[in-house]
């Protein structure tokens, strides 16, 4: 009598005999495939050495495992050195594959949205968002003008000492040097603390993302905005109306949502329509040679560049403040003289 | 203190022919053969050897406010996993039935993590409330790092128990040879210019009976882990430069790593420096290691 052993993955055989065998129902290859590819790898060590041993492998007279040993540290080594796609091109450079590209400007965007105050990430993005196209658009811009030509032929850099901030104070009152230094001081900035290129490939093209930052300070003194975000909104305005760079643009479209609506109204009834104006009616701002024009008349300059500033910020905003000022005294001292009645 | 270690008596005999088997020069991991001209590997890069100290300084200045946040970037967390085996491994804590307070030094530690771990087990396990800490650093912003947890902590914060001294570790020179029970190294001795110096240091501060205790990146002995790792070393740089904005410390750190010898070689560096007992347990495939010594 054959046992009817019923065991869960097979059928028993029904031939006569005393054994029984197992038909498997299915045949499991992916399984057993894998728990191959895992017991050689997470298990094997031991029996991988054991058949290298075998071959002569391990324990070798002829090889010299110190050389071994210096030749693979070398080798990891090179594979870590060289994961970048090309060698710098320039002091600081950091050469980024297009999928790390993209990480930057996501990871630098999301920062950017929620914490716009921090300068890091708004450089990060603004590298991240440089794309070929717009800097190609400036390097031509800068070549067809003259003055651009001489600035791309200097390599200028913007620097308290280069400028030298201190004797710009000694300027004459309606120069464009002296005005830079008061709004310098009187917004305590200094220009020394634009961040350098790291992701830029080209380095002409760097040169002009610098000389963009760096002349951002510029834009602000000459047409008299602060560096409160309403004014960095607007400046920001006149960047991307006047050179289309796209962090200028974003700045634009996303930055006023996070203001307040005065803040808003203000922007949108006289500062960003006279930033886009100005923006598309003046000459290129990226073709002046600030550097030498700091003796100038202030006023000459702006007629030459078709420039001209909008009402003061600040001076808009204290005068806000001071008629909420005479609003909340009038109504303290009638809240007074009413409740002497009760 | 530590628990399975081997019988001295033939440890000791096998380390005196390991020893002298061993006595290999290195060109990679020993800086002693150009006297003249001495160099030393910064990274990738060849510095003279005076200059390496300032250098790996500038590395930790720059990162000293942000340390743990990169240390949990780079090891994914798991860095507290191994931290926690390290200490509990050590089973540090002046004994119920001891007279004798012992004294601690933690190297290289200027976070304090280590140092504020071990006094806490002790405190915790031995009711220890009187052995001593140095957290000793070559860096002052790290010093100041640790010094400022303390203080957040509410403890080891202006204790006498506890200094904080800037010091080459390779020199020591405020601690006196001869006076420490436990000397402890965290994922620090790889920023030595000199390791061999710097193990001999640490035998000389050590007692007799003193153990040297080292946890520090390794050789990763399982092939999946080691693809995986070297994917992860070529992104990490990146990722520093895109989040913490700083691409040549994160460069140099996974450098460092790979530059630093095998647990064996390792093994055979602290038996040079006259250590016995010595032994090591790789973690997570090798990813670190602990190695120890004794000092006869």
């Amino acid at each position: 009598m054959s046992s009817r052993l019923l065991l869960s993955s097979g059928y028993p055989s029904l031939v006569g005999s005393r054994f029984t065998t197992i038909i498997p129902r299915r045949t499991l290859i992916l399984e057993s495939a894998l728990t191959a590819l895992a017991s050689h790898f997470l298990l094997g060590n031991e029996a991988r050495m054991a058949d290298k041993m075998d071959n002569g492998e391990l324990h070798n007279k002829n090889e010299d495992y110190t050389q071994l040993e210096k030749e693979r540290t070398e080798e990891r080594l090179n594979a870590l050195r060289n994961t970048r796609p090309m060698k710098p091109n320039y002091e600081g450079h950091i050469p980024l594959w297009t999928s790390e590209k993209l990480l930057l400007f996501l990871i630098s965007g999301i920062r950017s949205y929620y914490h716009p105050e921090n300068g890091i990430n708004i450089v990060q993005l603004g590298e991240a968002t440089a794309i070929k196209p717009m800097l190609n658009h400036l390097h031509k811009l800068m070549l067809s003008d003259p003055t651009g030509r001489r600035i791309l032929k200097d390599r200028p850099d913007v620097k308290e000492d280069i400028l030298q901030m201190d004797k710009l104070a000694t300027y004459p009152k309606n120069t464009f040097g002296y005005q830079f230094y008061t709004w310098c001081r009187r917004e305590n900035v200094t220009p020394d603390t634009r961040a350098p290129i790291k992701y830029i490939d080209n380095p002409t093209h760097a040169f002009i993302f610098k000389r963009y930052r760096q002349c951002h300070d510029f834009y602000h003194a000459l047409n008299n905005a602060p560096i409160i975000i309403e004014g960095e909104v607007t400046v920001k305005a006149l960047e991307a109306a006047n050179l289309g760079i796209p962090m200028a643009i974003l700045g634009t479209l996303f930055a006023p949502w996070r203001l307040t609506s005065i803040q808003r109204k203000r922007l949108f009834d006289t500062y960003l329509p006279w930033a886009i104006e100005s923006g598309l009616k003046c000459k290129p701002l990226i073709n002046v040679y600030w550097e030498e024009i700091l003796d100038k008349d202030i006023n000459e300059i702006r007629e030459e560049l078709n420039l001209f500033p909008p009402s003061d910020l600040r001076t808009m905003r204290d005068e806000r403040r001071q008629a909420i000022k005479e609003l909340n005294d009038k109504y303290k001292k009638l809240h007074e003289e009413n409740s002497n009645f009760l | 203190m530590i628990r399975n270690i081997p019988a001295t008596k033939n440890v000791y005999r096998t380390l005196m022919i390991t020893n002298r088997v061993l006595n290999v020069e290195n060109p990679i991991f020993n800086n002693n053969n150009s006297k003249a001209t001495s160099t030393t590997h910064f990274g990738s890069k060849i510095v003279p050897t005076a200059e390496k100290s300032k250098m790996v300084g500038h590395v930790f200045s720059s990162v000293a406010s942000k340390y743990d946040v990169m240390n949990d970037i780079m090891s994914l967390g798991i860095h507290r996993l191994w931290k926690d085996h390290f200490i509990n491994k050590l089973d540090p804590g002046k004994r119920p039935n001891s007279t004798e307070p012992l004294n601690f030094i933690d190297v290289a530690g200027g976070s304090g993590d280590i140092a504020f771990g071990i006094l806490d087990y002790a405190k915790a396990k031995y009711g220890d409330k009187v052995s001593t800490m140095d957290v000793v650093d070559i860096n002052p912003e790290m010093l100041k790092e640790g010094e400022k947890r303390a203080l957040d902590m509410g403890r080891y914060f202006k204790d006498p128990r506890v200094r904080y001294l800037i010091q080459n570790a390779e020199v020591l020179d405020k601690i006196e040879d001869n006076s420490k029970d436990v000397y402890t190294v965290s994922f620090g001795i790889r920023n030595f210019t000199d390791i061999q110096a710097g193990l001999n240091t640490a035998y000389r501060v050590l007692k007799p009976g003193g153990i040297f205790y080292c946890l520090e990146f390794s050789q990763i002995n399982n092939q999946v882990m080691d693809l995986l790792y070297q994917q992860w070393a070529k992104v990490l740089p990146v990722f520093g430069s895109i989040v913490a904005n700083d691409y040549d410390s994160y460069q140099y750190l996974v450098e460092s790593i790979e530059r630093f010898p095998n647990q064996e070689k390792f093994k055979s560096m602290i038996e040079k420096a006259g250590f016995q007992s010595v032994g090591y347990e790789s973690l997570t495939f090798g990813i670190c290691a602990i190695h120890w010594g004794i000092k006869a």
